[in-house]
């Protein structure tokens, strides 16, 4: 038999019947739902006068189109209101658990579903989002989808897709200091560019892997899309058991033990092969940072913006209307530059994780004067942490004001909005043009980056103050 | 879902020569708030295509008479980021029934099959010598046969096959609907789970 990857093995268990010359028929084994991508699928269903075909396989939250203050009250957008009631509505209707806006379960999908254990190795999971590949960090094959698939998926608990072709990015070596998993994807994303690995499903292996905790794997996989990949996973090992192992009670596990056991098998075998193979070394990346219109725009944050994006001849027309959009010019650099906004969250980085690391730099400075800082949590379990660990304190007292949790800048679909022409240092996954708001200008990068820039007021290299905190220590 | 047939097509075409447009361009978020699948048109580029003041912007290429048509011709990767299906439906609100690049996004390629706008993936060479006849001539006609495969310069008889999964190409031409074909299989879905649980 042909040795098989762990991608491979995840797929073909799933495979209900093969289609000759077509996609395969997928089973789903967990489908996520939010308010923005799902009423369209619901009507479909109405309209065809079916029913949900397996509700319990299906969890909804509200996360996309919902305020960040007073929750409590009714959302004064009377569209994004309609489109939260839909759900609450369809869900109860088709028996589907909501943890809708004001459940104490509450958040954006790609962090609720890992922290109440409804995502588990070795399932195929989808969503009507693009960043459900976050959930391959726990060994699955997750990826996004659009409607007309969630309503395949409500009506058939199956869906049709063609098998992607397989990647493996191997990274070795040992990260630095003030260098972040976030980092680590921007970094790739800028060496294979925002299309390199479409067509593709990743896989992330290597020694700078494997010493991730699960936050920081979630980064990674999450932004496998930046790349243009269908989604991208990461082998189960002890760090994923741990993490699951903490979860008070994961739903339909009833003997973890027992399931850890099965989950182990989720390996690559030894020989198996992957259509394209590519090797990093940990130990080149610095903190990143973008400067243009796509995600594969980054560079280390004390470097240059390229002359052009082709090699040293002529730049193309798109990346000269980049520049424009951000206001800088090839060759410049951008350590020193002056922001006004900054943004932690999303669910790139909405985790706890991410709020310690911000708060470690914040920790006993000040918000710079100049800078509107958004600090929204991925949950209400995140900010439940927060509170509990003292962070919420901690950035209160540096002049920061946490919000409530929701997808919030990262697509600025509800208030939270940065205006025309100002710069924000964000964590989230997007600096598309008019991504947090019409003509505002996103600069992506890590929480550790965002908080220097939140002191400082100016884009500034988190180094600078990770190298501070070890000689105090000193 | 829709059930939209595709057979032939000749249309001029609307150039659109940047690359890596993405679904935030096509439909931006603010515009999503809605439920059903009917009016994105009206706000398909929406950034683009009005000013600041929500002033038509006479720049940019929807807002030149100069050219219309049924074709889409875009830049490579086109599509990328958000899996918003909102920009496909945008896309064929507006008017157009296919769109050509060198390169898609993989989920903007699906949800355009699953809603009859045919995707045409062409050469870079080929893509660059379409913008160039476009902008010199508005009128240049392409013509499309699905079931033939074939992408076609009027003008100039260039003409290429393009590549689509066979089973997509059935159902486009003949107007079937994927949860319809699902639905039949219902006994295999449930046997599936069955050996699953065992």
């Amino acid at each position: 038999m042909n040795a098989k990857t762990l991608f491979d093995k995840i797929w073909d268990s799933h495979v209900v019947r093969s289609i000759k010359d077509g996609p395969d028929v997928l089973y789903i084994d967990r489908h996520y739902i939010h308010e923005v991508t799902s009423p369209q699928a619901f009507n479909g269903l109405k309209e065809r006068g079916i029913p949900v075909l397996r509700p319990g396989k299906t969890i909804a939250t509200a996360d996309h189109n919902i305020p960040t203050k007073d929750q409590h009250l009714a959302i004064r957008d009377l569209l994004s209101r309609n489109q939260v009631e839909r759900l609450n509505e369809n869900c109860q209707k088709y028996g589907i658990e909501l943890f809708g806006l004001n459940h104490p379960k509450n958040g954006i999908v790609h962090v609720i579903g890992p922290e109440l254990g409804y995502t588990l190795p070795g399932m195929t999971i989808v969503c009507g989002d693009s960043h459900t590949s976050t959930h391959g960090a726990f060994g699955t094959i997750a990826f996004g989808i659009g409607t007309s698939e969630v309503e395949m998926v409500l009506a058939t608990q199956c869906i049709l897709q063609p098998k992607p072709k397989s990647m493996r990015i191997t990274l070795e070596g040992e990260l630095h200091k003030g260098v972040t998993s976030k980092d680590i994807v921007m970094y790739i994303i800028s060496r294979i560019s925002a299309s390199g690995a479409t067509g593709y499903f990743v896989e992330y292996a290597g020694s700078a892997i494997s010493s991730l905790s699960m936050e920081s794997r979630m980064t990674i996989c999450n932004m496998s899309i930046e790349m243009g990949a269908r989604g991208g996973l990461i082998a189960p090992d002890e760090t994923t058991f741990e993490y699951l192992g903490k979860i008070p009670s994961i739903p339909g596990i009833e003997n973890l033990k027992s399931s850890v056991n099965e989950w182990k098998k989720l390996q690559d075998d030894p020989d198996a092969i992957f259509d394209k193979d590519l090797k990093f070394d940990a130990g080149l990346i610095k903190p990143m940072i973008t400067y243009g219109t796509n995600p594969g725009m980054g560079m280390a944050i004390d470097d240059s913006i390229p002359l052009s994006d082709d090699n040293g001849n002529k730049a193309s027309a798109s990346f000269i209307k980049s520049l424009d959009y951000m206001g800088f010019k090839p060759g410049m650099k951008l350590l020193g530059h002056p922001i006004d906004y900054v943004f932690i969250g999303s669910c790139t980085n909405g985790r706890i994780e991410d709020f310690r690391a911000f708060a470690k730099i914040i920790k006993g400075r000040k918000k710079a004067d100049n800078i509107t800082a958004l600090i929204v949590p991925g949950s209400k379990k995140v900010e439940e942490q927060m509170a509990a660990e003292g962070l919420i304190e901690l950035y209160k007292s540096a002049g920061f004001e946490v919000r409530q949790p929701g997808c919030s800048s990262c697509l600025a679909m509800n208030e939270d909005k940065i205006p025309q022409g100002k710069y924000a240092v964000s964590t989230s996954n997007r600096n598309f043009e008019g991504r947090q708001g019409p003509g505002a200008r996103t600069l992506l990068a890590s929480p550790l980056t965002a908080a220097a820039a939140a002191i400082t007021g100016r884009i500034t290299d988190p180094r600078e103050f990770i190298t501070e905190e070890q000689k105090v220590k000193k | 879902m829709p059930k939209v047939k595709f057979d032939t097509l000749e249309s001029t075409c609307v150039p659109l020569p940047f690359e890596n447009v993405d679904t935030d361009q096509i439909i931006p978020a603010r515009f999503l708030s809605a439920t059903s699948r009917q009016g994105f048109g009206d706000n398909l580029f929406r950034d683009w295509r009005y000013t600041k003041t929500g002033e038509k912007n006479s720049d940019f290429v929807l807002n030149n008479p100069d050219f219309t048509g049924k074709v889409l011709v875009a830049g490579k990767n086109f599509g990328s980021g958000s899996s918003r299906e909102h920009a496909v439906w945008a896309i064929f609100d507006y008017g157009f029934r296919a769109v050509v690049s060198s390169f898609f996004a993989d989920i903007f390629m699906n949800n355009a099959l699953n809603n009859g706008l045919l995707p045409i993936v062409i050469s870079d060479d080929l893509l660059k010598k379409l913008h160039a006849l476009i902008q010199k001539n508005p009128d240049t006609k392409v013509k499309i046969d699905l079931e033939k495969q074939t992408f076609t310069i009027v003008s100039t008889g260039d003409s290429v096959n393009f590549g689509i999964n066979p089973y997509k190409k059935e159902c486009l031409l003949k107007g079937l609907d994927d949860i319809d074909f699902l639905l039949s299989m219902k006994s295999l879905i449930t046997s599936y789970e069955n050996n699953k649980s065992k």
